[in-house]
């Protein structure tokens, strides 16, 4: 490693041990990823509603399957970690929480958070027969 | 020769001259989502139900169709700008990476204008 040819920037996960810190941080970018899949349901969504009431029945048929459900489950927590982390991130830009405590503990506040916000969610959603 | 040093002919450039304006641009969209999109969870919670009759009377409200457009115009700009992060990281070789990103780019503003025109087709009452 001597040779400054080679003295160049490494990637973190080559560096440092693993930390659930790490696993957050990759989160953002994996649920964003999916958020990107899901505006493709979403759109579907908007477009069968503008075809008229059949198209929308197809649409709800399609939003009935239990895999969808499971999907859209996996899609609204995806959105609430990705929104929270966001958060997060934008306090990062501004030059604030970088302390490991502080890193940490809104760390688990947005995980957990998320995964409040999606119970609330289908909670609301299946008291209301919707699912 | 130039007496400017290495390092200041190339400060706030970025890799390809124009990083600074994705990355704000990507900030600025994600303050605008976390305001929109908690409004529209918001507004799927109120809302009695997901009738046909229900949704479509519901984005016709001058108010929610804006939003709505908003909303969908900014997601999917987000989604464009964080998934090219992703494919600059991720996809190897110079002219992959540019098939990628441009295909991306096309399904992205696809995506966006149908989204938009759907919803001004119901809010302007022309659905069938």
């Amino acid at each position: 490693m001597s040779n400054p040819k080679y003295e160049r920037p490494l990637s973190p996960f080559m560096m440092y041990r693993w930390q659930y810190t790490n696993t957050l941080s990759i989160l953002h970018r994996v649920t964003g990823c999916a958020l990107s899949v899901g505006t493709l349901l979403f759109v579907y969504w908007l477009v069968a509603a503008a075809s008229g009431a059949e198209a929308y029945a197809d649409a709800q048929a399609v939003f009935a399957h239990p895999l969808i459900k499971v999907l859209l489950v996996g899609f609204s927590f995806a959105f609430f970690y990705h929104l929270l982390n966001g958060v997060r991130h934008l306090a990062w830009d501004t030059g604030h929480g970088f302390e490991k405590k502080k890193a940490r503990t809104s760390g688990w506040i947005a995980f957990l958070g998320a995964v409040a916000l999606t119970a609330l969610l289908w909670f609301v959603l299946v008291r209301r027969g919707e699912v | 020769m130039s007496l400017r040093s290495p390092i200041g002919r190339v400060l706030g450039l970025g890799s390809a001259g124009d990083g600074v304006g994705h990355w704000w641009t990507l900030r600025v969209t994600s303050v605008a989502l976390v305001l929109l999109g908690l409004w529209f969870v918001f507004a799927l919670v109120r809302m009695p139900d997901t009738s046909y009759e229900t949704v479509t009377a519901w984005i016709a409200m001058p108010v929610n169709a804006v939003l709505l457009s908003l909303l969908i115009g900014t997601m999917l700009y987000h989604s464009m700008l964080g998934v090219q992060e992703v494919i600059e990281d991720y996809v190897a070789g110079h002219g992959a990476k540019i098939a990628t990103k441009i295909l991306l780019q096309f399904i992205h503003f696809l995506l966006g204008a149908l989204g938009i025109f759907s919803v001004l087709r119901i809010a302007f009452g022309s659905a069938a």
